[in-house]
């Protein structure tokens, strides 16, 4: 008897690179430059912060970015639990990924800002700096479930809840820390004061667009590095059976043997 | 669900830890040293531990509250009571109640002995018992149920006693705010509006309740 | 004839590991059924699956006229399965673990005094924790826990596991009482002798599949 199963074809997901990431790739190679380019030399100074705004042109997208894409990772935890596909639960894994990277570069990039601006690495009364990092670390523990072995549905089923637990957290801690201080040091949107120079809103939008670009070339790799894996996973899946099987025709004899030895008494 | 299933699982996780003796040779005596522990540490300044006082006893709860969700889990755990429970026709959210019912009890009969111990050492003065009452309750509701859903969450894993705290202490964050803003309002040490804080731990500890009677099934599921 | 049990090619992995590698099998009502089988052949993931408590791979699988593809937790409470581990609580005398698994399968006071009786618990043994019983007092703790929930599918690894002679004779009829009131036993066993009837009905498996079937062919002398 053999079982038929789906076998994965040999070389049809051999890399991890298409068209369209190779694509996305050159616009980084090209929008990186350019954007530093922007920040560090052609946007004027800030009034206040001086030299230090040219980190915020990095430190704001790479922020937005990171809420993007835990929203993602939960997007893709409900649809999961919905559908209970293997998409997205991969989706949902690839994202989380990037958003961990994404929120602890906003984290690092902040902390470097907020020394020269604010004259300290740390502040713990700002709203948006506490809730980052407390939503860094639910994310890190949800990475680290999902480094536990398990069956992969069980494991699916896990992270998706932690997943969604985490992102229905992150409004109940920015609400607890906005309360626990009722201070942030935050600027207040700089964009919608309206009086800032033409170049430095250019640099705003490049930064914006670059990193956008950036979280979906990541995104399209680190998903399709997943999709890899678990199909690598599946494919042994054919010839484990037929081992299997296998073993029984040997053990045939044994058991039945085994068997007629219970029986004659 | 039934409220009836929900009720005797309380009891009997109440009975065994009872008769275990776990959480009155171990861990209440575990509370004390902490607090001894935050004595060292702050230097015998009464005046800062005052001030520290509400903080130190939250984070205290928590570190007691991660001991009991393992027990909790363990009981269910050792001799596969928990894949028994799944062949008899109680509902899933009635299991969870019961576990997080009785994971109240403890945790709230060990945050008493804690306060008064607290209210002693560090010579602190209540000024709003009632405040401290239904802060203490609403915050230990929020702890027992997402501790009881992280504890099924790591039921099963290898690695459950060092998953457990990174997974449930950043969900336990807005708590640690919470709970430590209107104690430091109700000992009279912060100018904080403890009532409202008070809304916020009604807030979490609603939405972990019904989160964990919904999601508890799906996750005592196949696991 | 009322098929209880209907598994048709199943496939059931744990992990990447291909436990049953299709396995076809029919039960009828009130049939007492042993499986046998060396070590790793996948008995107990059979019978893991019939309770509903994996899922199907492949194949096509319904127990109690329910498709496990679909249904698999609505069967859960017609299903008495006995593993490896007896699901009591240590920390509990015998007559409250078979109390409290009493009240969960809403079974009467009366029922668990019986359960207790019928299992030879009742004295002394009664009020003792379970942590102090011996592997074999346990085992008749955990068929109490059965006998109060009155399954319709009876499903239990190694039953005469650490029994003495007086355990193995109970099981035996409780078996046969089961069996007798309408109840299915499908029954996992590494020494068929110890049955007290060797006359129904055994089932090899092997490498994850039924190797021999002694209703399919007839005398049983199993050499396929």
């Amino acid at each position: 008897m053999k079982i038929k199963f789906k076998e994965v074809k040999e070389g049809r997901f051999n890399a991890t690179s298409s068209r369209s990431t190779r694509f996305l790739g050159f616009c980084l190679a090209l929008g990186i430059p350019t954007l530093i380019l922007f920040a560090f030399v052609f946007s004027p100074k800030d009034d206040t912060m001086e030299d230090a705004v040219r980190l915020l042109y990095i430190h704001v997208p790479v922020a937005i970015f990171s809420y993007v894409a835990f929203g993602i990772t939960a997007i893709g935890s409900i649809c999961y639990l919905w559908k209970q596909s293997r998409w997205w639960d991969t989706t949902a894994h690839a994202s989380a990924e990037i958003g961990v990277i994404f929120s602890a570069l906003t984290l690092i990039t902040g902390s470097i800002w907020g020394r020269p601006t604010w004259n300290t690495w740390w502040e713990w009364g700002d709203v948006r700096l506490v809730t980052t990092l407390v939503m860094f670390l639910m994310f890190v523990g949800y990475l680290a479930l999902r480094q536990v072995p398990a069956q992969p549905q069980i494991r699916a089923k896990r992270a998706a809840i932690v997943g969604i637990i985490g992102t229905i957290n992150i409004p109940i801690v920015n609400r607890s820390v906005e309360w626990w201080e009722n201070s942030t040091l935050h600027q207040q949107s700089s964009l919608t004061d309206g009086n800032l120079e033409d170049l430095t809103l250019f640099t705003w939008f490049l930064g914006t667009l670059i990193l956008g670009i950036a979280y979906l070339w990541l995104m399209i790799h680190r998903f399709r590095v997943g999709w890899l894996a678990s199909e690598h996973e599946a494919l042994g899946y054919g010839a484990a059976i037929e081992e299997r099987q296998a073993e029984a025709g040997i053990q045939t004899a044994i058991a039945s043997e085994y068997r007629e030895e219970g029986e004659i008494e | 669900m039934e409220l009836r299933d929900a009720w005797s699982i309380a009891r009997k996780d109440l009975r065994i830890e009872f008769r275990s003796r776990i959480l009155t040779n171990q861990i209440a005596p575990y509370t004390l040293l902490i607090v001894v522990l935050f004595g060292f540490a702050l230097d015998a300044d009464t005046q800062t531990l005052r001030d520290t006082g509400p903080g130190l006893f939250w984070v205290a709860v928590l570190l007691i509250a991660l001991l009991a969700v393992q027990r909790a889990v363990k009981i269910e755990d050792d001799d596969a009571a928990k894949e028994r429970m799944l062949l008899t026709p109680v509902h899933p959210s009635s299991v969870f109640l019961g576990k997080a019912i009785a994971l109240f009890v403890q945790l709230f009969a060990l945050e008493t002995l804690l306060f008064f111990v607290m209210l002693a050492l560090f010579d602190l003065s209540v000024e709003d018992p009632l405040l401290i009452c239904f802060s203490a309750v609403l915050a230990t509701i929020g702890i027992a149920s997402s501790g009881t859903l992280y504890g099924v969450i790591t039921a099963g894993v290898g690695v459950r006693e060092t998953l457990l705290p990174i997974l449930l202490l950043p969900v336990l964050a807005p708590i640690a705010i919470g709970a430590t803003r209107t104690f430091g309002d109700a000992f009279g040490r912060v100018d904080a509006d403890g009532w409202a804080w008070f809304g916020l731990l009604s807030v979490f500890a609603v939405i972990y309740t019904v989160l964990g009677m919904f999601a508890y099934g799906q996750l005592v599921e196949d696991a | 004839m009322n098929e209880v049990i209907n598994l048709q090619e199943a496939v059931v992995t744990l992990g990447q590991f291909p436990a049953l590698t299709g396995v076809t099998l029919q039960v009828s009502q009130g049939e007492i059924v042993t499986v046998c089988g060396p070590n790793g052949a996948g008995k107990s993931t059979l019978l893991r699956l019939c309770a509903g408590l994996l899922p199907v791979r492949e194949g096509s699988a319904s127990v109690l006229g329910e498709d496990l593809h679909t249904n698999r937790r609505s069967i859960r409470p017609d299903i008495g399965l006995l593993g490896h581990k007896s699901g009591l609580y240590d920390d509990l005398t015998v007559e409250e673990n078979v109390a409290f698994w009493g009240s969960m399968v809403r079974a009467g006071d009366l029922e668990v005094k019986e359960a207790i009786k019928y299992m030879g618990l009742d004295g002394r043994l009664r009020n003792v924790l379970v942590r102090q019983l011996s592997a074999g007092q346990r085992r008749r703790t955990s068929f109490a826990g059965l006998v109060v929930q009155r399954p319709s599918l009876w499903l239990l690894d190694e039953p005469h596991a650490a029994l003495d002679t007086e355990g193995r004779d109970l099981v035996n009829n409780l078996i046969q009482d089961a069996a007798a009131s309408g109840a299915t036993v499908l029954l996992v066993s590494h020494a068929p002798k110890e049955l007290s009837s060797p006359s129904g009905r055994f089932v090899t498996l092997a490498g994850g599949q039924i190797t021999s079937d002694t209703n399919k062919e007839g005398s049983g002398d199993g050499t396929s």
